[in-house]
C-alpha cells in the first residue's frame, strides 16, 4: 500500500484514516502508522492547503529570481542556497543544472517589495554573482491542480 | 399533421428509459453532482489516440471489410483467446460493431422472430428488453434477487424457460449491480441451457473490470461455445465509449448473419476507431490494469462508506457500480432520487430503472475522481441522516 497511500495524500491530504484504509484494504490504525512512519523519516513534510494566493490576496506578487553563485572553499553551493533559504521572503530554493545556479521562489507585496528585496539582501550576498528577476504573471496548474479553469465534466448520463 | 397514425406502434409503443426522464429533471437544476453517468471517467489511453491521429495524417479514411478490418478481428482472436479461453477464426467468427449497442442488436436481430420468447435477468442495462421488442420477440424477464447478489440461479431460469424460449441474455459482469457470474454459477446453469436447446447472448462488456479474480465466460464451460454470442466492446476497458467500437464472437452461422445485416444497416464500423483498437489490444493492457486499480480503489471506498452511513450494499465484484439498498431510509428508489436531488444536489439512478425488481436500490457509479466521490458521500450521508431521523 505504501506509495498508493502517498499518492492518495498526495491528491487529497484531507482523506481521514478510514477512508485511506478502506480504499487500499487495510485498517486504519495500519495507515496511521505508516503516515507517522512517513513523517518520522521525512518523507511526509507536511500537510497544506493549495491555495490560489492571487485570489485570496489581491497585492501579493510572486517571482523566480534566477541566481548565478559563486561557491568557495568554505562555502558550496549547499550553504549558500541555506543562507539564501534564511529569508522569510523566500519560499522555495532549488540547485538548478544549466544556465544558472539556484532558483529562488520569492513572494511579497508588490513588485517594489520584491525588487529591493533583491536588490539590498540577495544581490549584496557575497557569494552572489547576478541575480535575474522574473515576476510571475498568471498561473495555470499548481501541484497538479489546474487553476482558474473549470474542466467541466462532458460526459452525458448514459445507461 | 397527425404524425400518431404514422408512427410505429412498437417504436411508439416502448417505455422511455427511467434514467433518462430522471437526469431530465437533474439538468435543470445548478451545482448538482452527479454519481450518475455508466462510462469512464478516464481520457482513452495516449497511444490510442496517437494511433487514430496517425491514421488520419495518413488519410485511411476509407470504409473497412463489412467484418472489420481483419488485423482487428485477428487482434481481437488473439485477445479472446487469452481472456475467454476461445479460438474464434478471425475470418468468420468475429464481428466488429458499432459498440457493444450494435452488436446486441444485430444478435437478436439475427435470431429472433415473431413469438421468440428471450429470457432477461434483471436489474440489467435498459436496452435488451426495447431492442428484444423491435425484433418482434418477447421479452420474458427474470428477476434476480438482491440476496443471491443478483446472480442468476438455475431455478430462476428453468421457471421461465417455455417452449418458445430461444435465447437468454446473460449480462454480467452487471450493470447496475456490479453483480458477477462465477466460474461455479455458470456451471450451474449450463445444464439447464443445454437441457432446453439455448443460445445465449453473453453481454460481456465489463469483463476486464472485475475485482475478486479474473471474469469467467461462459463460452469457456464445455460445450457452451457452440450456443454462444459473447459481446465485448473498447468502451468500458479501454475508456473509449466515444469511439462507439464493439465486437462479437461466436459460431460462424450466427456471426455470418449478423455481418449481412451489419452490411445492410451500418457498411462498417468507424475505421479511425479500428485503427486504433489494434493499437490498443496490442500495447494499451497494462493502461486497463491501471484503470481497473483505480476503479477498485473507489470500490472499496465506496462500499465502506455507504454500509456505514446505513445504505447497506454486498460486495460489488464488476464493472464500476455500487448498488445499495435504500430501505432504511424508508422511500422508495424514486423518491430517494428526487430527493437527494432537490435536497443536496446529488443525482444517482433508481435501481427501477433497470427493472422492477431493483426497486429499493439506487446505482452509484464510481467513474469519478476521488474528490469528488468524497464530496458527493459527505452529501448522501447528510441527506441519509435526515431521512432516518425522520423515519423514528
Ligand atoms: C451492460 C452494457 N452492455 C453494453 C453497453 C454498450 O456499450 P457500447 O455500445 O459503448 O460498447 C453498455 C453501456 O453502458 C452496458 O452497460
Amino acid at each position: 500500500m505504501k506509495d498508493k497511500l502517498l499518492s492518495l495524500l498526495q491528491q487529497n491530504a484531507r482523506l481521514t484514516e478510514e477512508e485511506l484504509a478502506a480504499m487500499l484494504n487495510t485498517t486504519p490504525e495500519a495507515v496511521a502508522k505508516q503516515m507517522e512512519e512517513y513523517e518520522q523519516s521525512g518523507i511526509i513534510r507536511g500537510y497544506q492547503a493549495i491555495i490560489d494566493e492571487e485570489k485570496a490576496d489581491q497585492d501579493l506578487v510572486t517571482a523566480i529570481i534566477e541566481l548565478r553563485v559563486t561557491p568557495k572553499k568554505d562555502m558550496g553551493f549547499d550553504a549558500i542556497a541555506q543562507i539564501v533559504a534564511n529569508f522569510d521572503e523566500v519560499d522555495s530554493v532549488y540547485l538548478m543544472s544549466g544556465g544558472y545556479d539556484l532558483a529562488v521562489v520569492v513572494k511579497g507585496k508588490g513588485f517594489k517589495d520584491i525588487a529591493m528585496f533583491v536588490a539590498t539582501r540577495l544581490s549584496t550576498l557575497d557569494s552572489v554573482l547576478s541575480t535575474k528577476t522574473h515576476f510571475l504573471l498568471s498561473r495555470y496548474k499548481e501541484r497538479g491542480l489546474f487553476m482558474n479553469r473549470e474542466e467541466p465534466d462532458q460526459r452525458s448520463e448514459g445507461f | 399533421m397527425d404524425y400518431e397514425k404514422y408512427l410505429s406502434p412498437v417504436a411508439n409503443g416502448l417505455k422511455p428509459s427511467g434514467i433518462r426522464r430522471f437526469f431530465d429533471i437533474a439538468a435543470e437544476m445548478d451545482h448538482v453532482i452527479s454519481l450518475g453517468v455508466g462510462e469512464p471517467d478516464f481520457k482513452t489511453p495516449w497511444a490510442i489516440r496517437q494511433e487514430a491521429v496517425r491514421t488520419l495524417e495518413k488519410g485511411q479514411t476509407w470504409y473497412t471489410a463489412n467484418a472489420g478490418l481483419l488485423p482487428l478481428r485477428q487482434e481481437i482472436a488473439r485477445y479472446l483467446k487469452n481472456a475467454v479461453g476461445v479460438e474464434y477464426h478471425p475470418k468468420d467468427e468475429i464481428l466488429v460493431s458499432v459498440g457493444g449497442s450494435e452488436a446486441i442488436d444485430l444478435c437478436v436481430r439475427a435470431l429472433v422472430q415473431p413469438g421468440d420468447e428471450v429470457l432477461i435477468p434483471q436489474p440489467s442495462f435498459v436496452c435488451y428488453d426495447p431492442i428484444v421488442q423491435l425484433a418482434g420477440g418477447t421479452p420474458v424477464i427474470i428477476q434476480t434477487k438482491a440476496e443471491n447478489q443478483f446472480r442468476l440461479t438455475p431455478q430462476e431460469l428453468e421457471e421461465k424457460i417455455t417452449p418458445s424460449t430461444k435465447l437468454l441474455v446473460l449480462p454480467y459482469p452487471n450493470n447496475p449491480t456490479g453483480g458477477v457470474m462465477k466460474k461455479e454459477d455458470l456451471e450451474a446453469i449450463a445444464p439447464v441451457i443445454e437441457k432446453h436447446d439455448l443460445l445465449v447472448l453473453s453481454d460481456e462488456i465489463y469483463s476486464e473490470l472485475t475485482y475478486s479474480g479474473k471474469h469467467v465466460s461462459i463460452a469457456s464451460l464445455p460445450g457452451m461455445a457452440q450456443r454462444t454470442v459473447v459481446i465485448n466492446g473498447f468502451s468500458k476497458s479501454f475508456a473509449m465509449t466515444g469511439w462507439r467500437l464493439g465486437y462479437a464472437a461466436g459460431p460462424a452461422p450466427i456471426i455470418g448473419l449478423m455481418v449481412k445485416i451489419h452490411q445492410y444497416a451500418i457498411m462498417s464500423a468507424p475505421t479511425m476507431s479500428q485503427y486504433a483498437a489494434v493499437e490498443a489490444l496490442k500495447s494499451c493492457m497494462s493502461s486497463v490494469e491501471e484503470m481497473r486499480q483505480e476503479y477498485n480503489l473507489r470500490r472499496r471506498y465506496l462500499v465502506d462508506a455507504l454500509n456505514k452511513m446505513g445504505l447497506s450494499c454486498f460486495e460489488p465484484e464488476g464493472a464500476f457500480y455500487v448498488f445499495p439498498s435504500i430501505q432504511s431510509t424508508g422511500l422508495t428508489s424514486e423518491e430517494f432520487c428526487e430527493k437527494l436531488l432537490q435536497k443536496e444536489r446529488v443525482a444517482v439512478v433508481p435501481g427501477n430503472a433497470f427493472g422492477e425488481c431493483g426497486e429499493g436500490h439506487v446505482r452509484i457509479s464510481y467513474s469519478y475522481s476521488i474528490n469528488h466521490l468524497k464530496e458527493a458521500l459527505k452529501r448522501i450521508q447528510r441527506f441519509v441522516r435526515q431521512c432516518q431521523e425522520e423515519t423514528l
